[in-house]
């Protein structure tokens, strides 16, 4: 078969310097249309739950409250992930644009980028952005302004009821879920929050219509998508890529000739082995054949020289230690699989307790409060299934 | 009054006294004085008049939020995934030379600190670290040392 070239595509760093106009158009339709048009381009969050934007715009449109919020999320915390940082230093205006139109249409008259600490050194840089914006609302008629809010460090403030408690001077803490922010978001109220990518790409869609977005990507999978590449390629850094390719094409073009695995989606993701590679599609869950990955767009390639074992066990000290510690099958259970694996390997348990470990990543499944926890069954379960040796010996 | 209470009446002014504005002070007395002291996490509380406990709480969820003194400049190197594959270890080993220190400890000069910290999101150009706010990535360990050297100058130059 011929190699299929991934198509690379410059939607979201082309620098559109037609913003205001493109603000200015926007601006004389409708908030029906509005919404309209963002349920039709089928844009789906960029921040890892893939959950449609258009409705969650519309969703926040219908609450009833006199304040509400806008916030973008910028706190960029998965490993493997650094596309958000770039988009917020070469095209800034167009999240600020995606957040205009949502305050528009929401009636939101505040907002916050709320950024990782790590991140700080882009403050200067986006506060002089924000200036320029604040007269471009003000010349629109928008009562709408934007402040920067800085993170210190702290992987889960960026699942978003944990951000919104880090913002009002807590713990980040995961809320319970409902209410959700389109109803108690900030302060208790309905709050749009949105992921920089997310908000970037409503810019194309205001520019060039819904049905340009439509065209790209596949089936449930709409648009293009951020990758930020990193690990054993010749190739690292941030493309744009459109959604539905698999994992087989991605390594085509990005492996360094000798892939044995790749990780789509940071630490929270899955491992893909070698022998997964055709089978597996990266895109949101729905009508894609075979398996099928949402991604924040984090990808990590490994080549033979990698021990697996190595990769998995930085994973779970990296949940251990991010783990808010608010519930017992997270805090506990994180703990427990750093141990065990390490017990396997040094030959104090079985290896059949392998299985037992992974019994326990099905009940944090179940029981964890937050994605955080939920999540460290992914790449857990992937890794262990596909490399038990390497678990062992 | 003392610095510390002249610090965080100066905070609370730029910031506010609501609970909102917490986190943005205790920012601000890291980047005074690199650590948030228990003295200033109860005059933190009198101001914004909430318990202590509840700044504390706060205060110590955070990793960028030290507790504990630390030197005038925080290198916190990137220990996650690929970093970790793309040479960590000798970075950490070229820091821990050039200061005599080891992980975790600060210079007897209060000067500096070694840290490890999770993903700093530069993984195409690992690897990476902050000292304080200020990123380097691609790193070597001469190039370590040579960071090293400018800030050890940097630090003589501010006494001039
Ligand atoms: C542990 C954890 C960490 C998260 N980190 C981020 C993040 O750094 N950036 C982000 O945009 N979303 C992150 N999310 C997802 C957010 O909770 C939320 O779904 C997202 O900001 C919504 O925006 P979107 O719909 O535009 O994707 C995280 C979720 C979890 C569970
Ligand atoms: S799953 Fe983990 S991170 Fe999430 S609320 Fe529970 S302890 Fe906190």
């Amino acid at each position: 078969m011929a190699k299929k070239q991934l198509r690379r595509m410059d939607l979201i760093f082309a620098n559109d310097d037609d913003y205001v106009e493109i603000l200015q158009r926007t601006f004389k339709s409708s908030n029906e249309d509005i919404i309209d048009e963002m349920i039709s381009s089928g844009l789906k969050g960029r921040g890892g739950a893939g959950f449609p934007t258009g409705l969650k715009w519309k969703l926040t449109a219908e609450s009833t409250s006199k304040k509400k919020y806008v916030i973008c999320n910028a706190d960029e915390g998965e490993p493997g992930t650094f596309k958000d940082r770039e988009i917020l230093t070469q095209v800034p205006y167009k999240v600020l644009t995606g957040m205009a139109v949502c305050a528009k249409v929401t009636g939101a008259t505040e907002g916050f980028i709320y950024l990782r600490g790590e991140y700080k050194f882009l403050v200067p840089l986006l506060e002089k952005e924000l200036k320029r914006f604040r007269i471009i609302c003000k010349d629109l008629g928008l009562d709408f302004k934007v402040n920067i809010f800085l993170g210190s460090g702290a992987y889960i403030c960026g699942e978003e009821s944990a951000l919104m408690e880090s913002m009002e001077g807590k713990r980040g803490e995961p809320r319970n879920k409902p209410p959700f922010p389109t109803d108690s978001g900030y302060m208790g109220k309905p709050t749009v929050i949105n992921n920089v990518e997310t908000l970037a790409h409503t810019f194309t869609i205001f520019k060039y219509g819904a049905e340009k977005f439509r065209d790209l990507g596949v089936q449930d999978s709409r648009g293009s998508k951020l990758f930020s590449v990193s690990g054993d390629t010749p190739n690292p850094g941030i493309y744009e890529l459109e959604l539905g390719m698999t994992v087989q094409d991605f390594v085509d073009d990005f492996s360094d000739g000798d892939c044995k695995a790749v990780q789509v989606g940071g630490a929270s993701g899955f491992l893909v082995p070698r022998k997964r590679f055709n089978e597996t599609a990266i895109g949101y869950q729905g009508k894609l054949t075979g398996i099928s990955l949402p991604t924040g767009g984090s990808m990590m390639l490994f080549n033979s020289s990698r021990s697996m074992y190595n990769v998995l066990n930085n994973y779970l000290e990296f949940f251990q230690e991010e783990s808010c510690g608010q519930c017992t099958p997270c805090r506990v259970g994180c703990q427990q699989l750093v141990r065990g694996i390490d017990a396997v390997k040094r030959g104090q348990k079985p290896a059949a307790y392998l299985d037992k470990l992974l019994k326990l990543t099905d009940t944090m499944k179940v029981t964890a409060k937050c994605g955080l926890g939920q999540s460290v069954a992914n790449s857990f379960q992937s890794i262990v299934e596909n490399f038990r040796e390497e678990m062992i010996y | 009054m003392t610095d510390t209470q002249t610090l965080v009446k100066e905070l609370v002014n730029k910031h506010g006294n609501r609970r909102e504005s917490l986190l943005p002070i205790l920012q601000g007395i890291i980047t005074n004085n690199r650590y948030i002291s228990e003295y200033a996490m109860m005059e933190i509380a009198n101001e914004l008049d909430i318990s202590r406990s509840e700044v504390y709480g706060t205060a110590t969820f955070y990793s960028f939020l030290d507790t504990k003194p630390k030197g005038k400049y925080v290198i916190r190197v990137c220990k996650t995934i690929t970093c970790s594959m793309k040479g960590k270890n000798q970075i950490l080993l070229a820091l821990e030379d050039c200061l005599k220190i080891k992980l975790n400890e600060t210079t007897p000069d209060k000067k500096f600190t070694i840290l490890e910290t999770n993903c700093l999101g530069w993984c195409h150009k690992a690897p990476a670290m902050l000292i304080n706010d200020d990123v380097f990535t691609e790193l070597t360990p001469e190039m370590v040392h040579q960071i090293i050297e400018d800030y050890k100058k940097k630090g003589i130059q501010e006494k001039a």
